[in-house]
């Protein structure tokens, strides 16, 4: 099947097997498949429903705090000199960050379904937050699996998560990040399929996930157009996001893929550096190859075994991609970029200082991008960027890196 | 098919016996000593071998399998070397099934249509990876059948029969059963359920039905076996030689005699379930 009865979209996808281009798919065990048949049929069925519809705008509204802000960061734009600077404010949301938008979709499902039981991955545990307070907010308990690495480093969260009244379990298998997570994660769900509802936190895994995270997503990026529309009267000239998994990059990408005019910037953990192993550049560095029940780019070895990767960022610390931006990749629309840790924590402490915005690491990165690019480009030219995340829980990470007691 | 695989089930089904089916992972702990355990495995009973690919990223194993995978590849075991394996085992033994078991990711990165030149060549005669369902079949079933390489699927306790005929369509070599939901290496379940449920699958397929995950001892082989026509013991033997290894995780002189031990006593159940099932 081709991507999009309509050819001239780039919003079609995925197919009915979930497949955008080569990637996505279905890549699981038995044991689950007939579990993800359900989801599909079950979100095909929600998503076409008025009343869940409304739910989900009603506690968008009223519990996640949407529509988020649209802010025009004028300083910021004098500061460096070039294009209008526009944020899209995630960060304002209900725990802090975009995942929520998609936490509150999914949970709407689980109960829709008859799931009694959540669990869910969570890297800088921004998702695993999201997650344990739609379980708060609907009476179900939470799992959460996180890698010991990221337990470490993201305490404030795990603070938060077990405040919640989730269960926090720590994975020390590889390097204990959110790869591990995942792994673990299928593991409960390939053992619990009768209650369990799997909260995937990003726009990957088996077919629907990639395609259901990005539409609970794509309100980031509609809100995003109407807003520009209002302040400036016409589109952006770029959007730039971060990408881990990539889902608050997709959801603000989305609306904007048929406005061919506009360009798409991702923006990739290029860690240490590309020549190394230590960075999460899986579009820009990595290849495709099949993880977590879809084919898209990896960080992988010669014989196809994962590489772990590192970043600076916990969120972003993941060594593939969701399937949509592979595909975006490939056929031209999007255009990937790394980021250096370095690069991410000096923008991380210009945004603190110019525009009194404590960014999380995750849009840090979106930012450095922004830097670099803002000052080449016309004052008349307009970037608008998803903060997808505030930065509370990395003052830690920030502070042991610049020497500061905390 | 491969003529080898239904000749093996076809001998064991006029002995009227099920067969043993072995797992071990490929290059655990090291390349030498794993080929030793492959060439132990029939000699000690085993009626089918599955050889397990390592990968970084198991999904469906249990921490048994995991950490046998994590050091293999520490070992520097790579898909082309257990293929070596086959071919090293095949110079000596022309007549025991190989199943190479693993996960996807790896046979992609290989190539599909040069893994499965190389499979042929080495001996192989069935595969089972985990991550491809029937709706991927495109990606690696179809093109192994085709070529007379047996793809073996897993049919487990949320297969329900509108889905079962989908599962079975491309299967060949035998089925698989799953006798729970969840990792391998997890507790036995109720053996008066496995034996209906290899019932419900057979009312759709004549293959072989083996059934897995949880099989540790004799008693459970002799159990399961009187039920099925074959019995998968996979972490009982991995835990085995885990347990044989120093604290560095190297081989020592328990390691191939205590598999060997463990496959001799799970052989002897399997063959006294002839006598169950006659009874």
């Amino acid at each position: 099947m081709n991507q999009s009865p309509n050819l001239n979209s780039f919003r079609g996808g995925p197919d009915e097997d979930g497949r955008f281009g080569i990637y996505g798919g279905r890549f699981v065990a038995e044991t689950l498949m007939p579990l993800i048949l359900e989801l599909q049929e079950k979100w095909d069925e929600a998503k076409d429903d008025p009343e869940f519809q409304k739910e989900l705008a009603s506690l968008g509204a009223h519990y996640i705090g949407r529509p988020s802000p649209l802010y025009f960061a004028e300083r910021l734009t004098e500061h460096l000199g070039g294009a209008k600077i526009y944020f899209k404010r995630e960060e304002l949301n209900h725990t802090g960050s975009h995942k929520i938008n998609n936490c509150i979709g999914q949970i709407l499902l689980a109960k829709r379904m008859g799931k009694t039981r959540i669990i869910a991955e969570t890297g800088a545990g921004q998702h695993g937050v999201a997650s344990a307070t739609v379980a708060a907010r609907f009476g179900l308990p939470c799992v959460v699996y996180m890698g010991a690495t990221d337990v470490e480093r993201q305490a404030p969260n795990v603070f938060r998560m077990k405040l919640l009244g989730a269960e926090v379990k720590p994975v020390t298998a590889g390097h204990g990040t959110l790869k591990d997570a995942m792994n673990e994660a299928l593991r409960d769900w390939v053992t619990n399929v009768e209650d369990t509802y799997y909260l995937i936190g990003t726009a990957a895994g088996p077919h629907p996930y990639p395609e259901m995270v990005r539409d609970f997503q794509a309100v980031i990026g509609r809100e995003a157009r109407e807003q520009i529309l209002e302040a400036e009267g016409r589109l952006p000239d770029v959007v730039i996001a971060a990408v881990g998994g990539g889902s608050n990059a997709i959801g603000i990408f989305h609306p904007f893929l048929d406005d061919k005019d506009v360009r798409i910037v991702g923006v990739e953990a290029g860690g240490k550096g590309l020549d190394g192993e230590e960075h999460c550049a899986s579009i820009t560095a990595g290849s495709p190859g099949v993880l977590h029940g879809n084919r898209t780019y990896l960080l992988q070895d010669g014989d196809g075994q994962i590489k772990e990767g590192h970043s600076i960022s916990a969120g972003l610390d993941y060594p593939g991609i969701g399937p949509e931006h592979s595909w975006l990749n490939d056929v031209g629309r999007a255009e990937y970029v790394p980021i250096m840790d370095h690069e991410a924590l000096e923008a991380f402490q210009l945004l603190t200082r110019i525009e009194g915005i404590i960014p999380a690491l995750e849009p840090a990165h979106a930012l450095a991008e922004v830097i670099k690019r803002a000052p080449k480009m016309g004052k008349d030219e307009i970037i608008l960027m998803n903060l997808s995340g505030r930065g509370d829980k990395d003052i830690f990470t920030v502070g042991k890196i610049l020497g500061m007691e905390l | 098919m491969t003529a080898r695989m239904d000749r093996r089930f076809a001998d064991l089904a006029a002995e009227g016996r099920p067969a043993l089916v072995t797992y071990f992972m490929g290059g655990d702990p090291d390349y030498a000593s794993s080929l030793a355990i492959m060439k132990a495995l029939p000699k000690a009973g085993s009626d089918v071998i599955e050889l397990g690919m390592p990968f970084s990223d198991p999904m469906a194993d249990g921490p048994a399998i995991q950490l046998a995978g994590q050091r293999a590849l520490r070992a520097g075991q790579t898909l082309a070397k257990t293929l070596q394996m086959a071919r090293d085992f095949r110079l000596e033994d022309a007549d025991t099934p190989i199943v190479l078991m693993g996960y996807y990711n790896p046979i992609y990165i290989y190539g599909v249509e040069r893994f499965l030149n190389d499979a042929l060549e080495a001996g192989i005669d069935g595969l089972i990876v985990v991550d491809l369902p029937p709706e991927m079949d495109d990606e690696l079933c179809v093109p192994a059948v085709a070529r007379g390489i047996n793809f073996i699927r897993l049919a487990t306790p949320t297969t329900d029969a509108k889905r079962l005929p989908r599962v079975l369509e491309n299967t060949s070599g035998f089925v698989y059963y799953v006798s729970m939901n969840g990792i391998t290496g997890s507790a036995l379940p109720d053996p008066s359920l496995i034996g209906a449920a290899v019932l419900r699958i057979k009312e759709h397929t004549t293959l072989p039905v083996c059934v897995g995950f949880g099989v540790k001892t004799a008693e459970h082989a002799r159990a399961i076996g009187a039920s099925a026509d074959g019995v998968v013991v996979g972490s009982a033997i991995v835990n085995q030689i885990a347990s044989s290894l120093t604290a560095n995780g190297t081989v020592t002189e328990a390691t191939v005699a205590g598999v060997e031990a463990l496959v001799r006593s799970l052989a002897s159940g399997v063959r006294s379930a002839k006598l169950a099932a006659a009874e």
